[in-house]
């Protein structure tokens, strides 16, 4: 913790690993949430028989 | 204020006891007169805009159900914590957050709940950016959102001033020509302890509580925006019908 963090430069960017690392995270936590079907909404869409209204 | 007519003085008794008194006076229940004044005006206008069944509503479309619109509730599940823990930390000082391992431990549970915050308030911005969230006039709500993230910024830097340690010093020595460079370290000066606790403490709290409570009303009240491509159609109110 008290050691100063690795960086990466790259021209005009220059980023930290750890900042690196969260970003990329983040990214990754995103389009898993856009591909990824919430637990349990597609049953009860389909128990419903609806699937474009409430 | 103007008198009233001579029908609605009719009709509406003084006072209700007088009303149950006189037997031949009509019940209160049986106004029909619109009542005028302001405080009829603003109730009219929310039970009109957002109805209880609008602002806890018990079913959602079902584009809803997706895990991005998550991100927006987990913000809020976020800052409660960081409420809480602040708190406490308010209540016990610093001395207690930087020497006993009770005090250390909310210590982090406050950093690391305020990064989950920022997280995912940066995924849920993502989604609402990509899904144009501020369509079908959910402009002020994207607008209060966006001030909710400027805010919350100030509120965390505030907060990295306040830890008490030789980080927060470091931040502030430097921070001082940034501040003074746009004119505002007059009215904000960062190496002043007191001004930023008090507001990191009090100000910018309330401040960002009262604008994420605006930001879920405005929600609540013209509801989740829908996908992009998703034929638009306005939803009736509560008592209207759909056409």
């Amino acid at each position: 913790m008290d050691a100063p963090a690795t960086y990466f430069h790259w021209g005009f960017i220059l980023i930290s690993l750890p900042n690196l690392v969260l970003i990329l995270v983040m990214i990754l936590l995103f389009v898993a949430a856009l591909l990824l079907p919430l637990p349990g909404h597609r049953d009860r869409a389909a128990s419903r028989g609806e699937g474009d209204d409430e | 204020m103007s008198e009233p007519s001579p029908s609605m003085a009719a009709e509406v008794p003084r006072d209700p006891r007088e009303a149950s008194a006189d037997t031949s006076a009509p019940a209160i229940h049986t106004v029909t007169a619109r009542e005028t004044g302001w405080t009829a005006a603003i109730r009219d206008r929310l039970e009109h805009r957002l109805p209880l069944r609008e602002l806890l509503p018990t079913r959602q479309p079902s584009y809803v159900g997706s895990w991005v619109y998550v991100f927006g509730v987990v913000t809020i599940a976020a800052l409660v914590w960081v409420v809480l823990s602040g708190t406490v930390l308010a209540l016990m000082g610093s001395a207690w957050w930087h020497i006993s391992s009770l005090g250390r431990f909310f210590n982090s549970l406050h950093f690391w709940s305020v990064q989950m915050f920022f997280i995912f308030m940066v995924l849920h911005l993502w989604g609402m950016y990509w899904g144009a969230g501020w369509r079908d006039g959910r402009a002020k709500t994207w607008m209060v959102g966006v001030v909710i993230f400027l805010v919350s910024i100030v509120t965390a830097f505030t907060g990295y001033l306040v830890q008490q340690n030789f980080d927060s010093q470091w931040i502030a020595v430097n921070a001082k020509d940034a501040i003074n460079s746009t004119g505002l370290g007059g009215f904000f000066n960062v190496l002043n302890f007191g001004q930023m606790y008090g507001l990191h403490v009090m100000l910018f709290p309330i401040g960002v509580t009262l604008l994420v409570v605006l930001h879920i009303v405005q929600v609540r009240g013209r509801g989740v925006v829908r996908p992009i491509g998703d034929p638009y159609r306005p939803e009736p109110r509560s008592g209207e019908t759909e056409a």
